[in-house]
């Protein structure tokens, strides 16, 4: 595992008078509706903790009311927690002084938005190079890193456009490119792509997915869609009414969900395209002659076995065979499983 | 039963002492504090006589072309220059041109002041509840409160003049741009506020680059409103000393000469509506920008 780039630790968000108060009332066991019902505050956050390792997408998703959306803004403060830590490079963001936070926020920490929120009475260059005027870069510096970016994301010749004159689509792009301007290390990633058709976000899936391999990136990503969240995150948190029901790979989200909400959200997922066959393996080996690497998903492995016109596969890791697979291993893995034999989990 | 039919009041002595006392202490006042007030405006009034003079003395067909230049800066609209060029002529043509040069001077000064003072204050109301609450309930005081009211203690302080005159303009006018520009402010999109905050911008930062560009449209019709308002003034303004337009007016009013009523009367309409068009116009190009439609 990578080093830690962003610490999450203990933290609660309760909206209401005295949050501070109720945090004690929330270790104890009160939940989001006892506490809504008795003491009229809201639980936004409950113990909260999160690792996020350094240049990965981290996916956080639930529903909305989850807390997920509150849980990003605090990440910059844009939102003040009722207790708890957050780390960010060892540097605690609770601790900074107003300037100091400018600063990170200004260098460290840039943001995407679901609605886009770009100035609308500024050309999409203006726009992009926003955080960069923010900073005090001279203003020819600025467009030339400007006109980097919006390159980068396909939007060159709409330099002197309005936002207003572009679709969703590329004025998310403008989004993007004014996040990545500023050339921070952490992107805050807001249902980023949640407002846009489903076409519209797949394209913008493959630009962010293009861009990350490119520039490595710590990405926090919020979504409330499963689907989103396994194409592109590294590592997925699933939070419900604020508290983090699970962590983990997609794998393991896919083949152990911590508890029904979890198992509800991944019943109608294409698991074929997210499990791999390293997850589905046996042990053993087999001379069929057809060799997999462990990372290829069931969805491209299952048509190479066909047309190899055999049932079993060795699952390779650099160079080394690691198990075997089977066709009915595979079948089985993107099957809803009834009972699973490693931790014996019975669920309908 | 005489509690009843007559409503209990003060009794005319004690009425009459309160007012004596409020009346001399006004006027202890302005006695003490009359000329170093006069004195603090006299830059004010120096400046007011020059631009006044300047607008006056300049020929007038030069004065024309300025009037034309600045209605197509403005308004980009050749109707509308067109407009104008007719309006001032016409104006010249029936001898009342020293009297609307002397008018666009005042409501110039009074425009120019009531921005001044309303946008800062406006920008503080928007960042204060409290301060809201205070001064709402005073705009509507100045918006309301019969001018004549507030003529008393102006002339009682600064004697009759251009100063006292301007004043009570801007007393009038200044609400609507404070209003405005509160508003304006208020109903900036807090996502866009949001990612301004999101990447470090500074509060001096957000005001530049995210609220007053975005409050303009509204800004700018309290900009129109308050120079509507400074025109509507103009005749009570010459009632205490003010030249111009409202002169004539006074003097048709209390004459009952309707044909020089009502020429005077029609040139401050003329000069209403083309403040209107061009501020309009002007206000409607800021904006052109939320405009949709694809690769202008």
């Amino acid at each position: 595992m990578s080093d830690i780039k962003v610490s999450i630790k203990n933290l609660y968000k309760i909206f209401g008078p005295n949050g501070k108060d109720m945090v004690q009332k929330v270790e104890d066991g009160a939940t989001k509706s006892s506490l809504q019902a008795e003491h009229g505050h809201v639980l936004g956050l409950s113990n909260v903790n999160i690792d996020i390792p350094a240049r990965r997408i981290q996916v956080i998703m639930g529903l909305s009311g989850s807390g997920k959306s509150t849980l990003i803004r605090h990440l910059n403060r844009l939102i003040e927690p009722t207790s708890g830590e957050i780390l960010v490079d060892g540097e605690d963001v609770l601790a900074m002084s107003d300037v100091e936070l400018r600063n990170f926020r200004r260098n460290k920490m840039s943001m995407v938005f679901q609605k886009f929120a770009l100035l609308p009475h500024r050309t999409v260059i203006d726009n992009v190079g926003y955080g960069l005027q923010i900073k005090g870069t001279d203003k020819a510096e600025m467009n030339e890193r400007s006109q980097k970016w919006i390159d980068r994301v396909g939007l060159s010749g709409f330099e002197n456009n309005y936002p207003a004159q572009l679709s969703g689509g590329m004025q998310q792009r403008v989004g993007l490119a004014r996040a990545l301007a500023t050339d921070a290390e952490i992107l805050l990633m807001d249902e980023a792509f949640s407002a846009l058709d489903p076409l519209i976000r797949n394209d913008m899936q493959d630009i962010l997915l293009d861009l990350q391999e490119e520039l490595h990136k710590t990405i926090i990503f919020i979504t409330h869609d499963l689907d989103e969240a396994l194409n592109i995150g590294d590592n997925i948190v699933i939070l419900r009414d604020g508290a983090v029901i699970q962590q983990g790979s997609p794998q393991e989200i896919v083949l152990n969900p911590a508890d029904d909400y979890v198992r509800d959200f991944i019943k109608d997922i294409n698991r074929a395209r997210v499990l791999d066959v390293s997850s589905v393996m046996g042990p053993g080996s087999t001379d069929s002659g057809l060799e997999l690497a462990s990372d290829v998903i069931l969805e491209l492995a299952m048509p190479a076995m066909i047309e190899a016109d055999v049932t079993q596969a060795n699952v390779m890791r650099d160079g080394a065979v690691i198990g075997m697979v089977t066709l009915a291993e595979m079948i089985g893995g993107i099957t809803r499983p009834v009972t699973k034999a490693e931790d014996q989990v019975t669920y309908r | 039963m005489e509690f009843l039919d007559k409503f209990p009041d003060l009794g005319r002595t004690t009425l009459r002492d309160i007012k004596k006392s409020i009346d001399f202490a006004f006027r202890e006042f302005s006695n003490q504090y009359g000329e170093a007030i006069e004195g603090f405006f006299d830059p004010l009034l120096y400046f007011m006589v020059w631009f006044e003079k300047l607008l006056t003395n300049a020929p007038w067909p030069l004065m024309i072309l300025i009037f034309a230049a600045l209605a197509w800066l403005g308004a980009r609209s050749i109707p509308i220059v067109i407009g104008t060029i007719v309006s001032f002529v016409a104006i010249g043509v029936f001898g009342m041109w020293e009297d609307t040069m002397a008018t666009v001077a005042i409501i110039s000064v009074a425009t120019f002041v009531c921005i001044g003072l309303g946008i800062p204050l406006g920008i503080l109301m928007s960042r204060s509840n409290r301060l809201q609450a205070v001064v709402t309930p005073v705009l509507d005081v100045m918006q309301t409160i019969p001018s004549f009211v507030y003529l008393i203690p102006v002339v009682m302080l600064l004697g009759i003049g251009k100063v006292p005159g301007l004043i009570a303009v801007c007393i009038y006018a200044v609400p609507p741009i404070v209003r405005l520009t509160n508003l304006g402010i208020r109903l900036v999109d807090k996502e866009v506020l949001e990612a301004a905050e999101a990447f470090g911008s500074s509060y001096r930062q957000k005001l530049l680059h995210v609220q007053i560009p975005l409050a303009l449209p509204n800004i700018f019709a309290g900009v129109n409103q308050t120079i509507m308002m400074a025109l509507a003034m103009v005749v009570i303004a010459s009632m205490i000393g003010v030249k111009g337009l409202g002169v004539p007016v006074l003097r048709a009013v209390s004459n009952q000469y309707l044909a020089l009523g009502l020429m005077n009367g029609l040139a401050i309409v003329a000069l209403a509506v083309i403040f209107d068009r061009v501020s309009q116009q002007y206000g409607k190009r800021l904006q052109k920008h939320r405009q949709g439609g694809h690769g202008v």
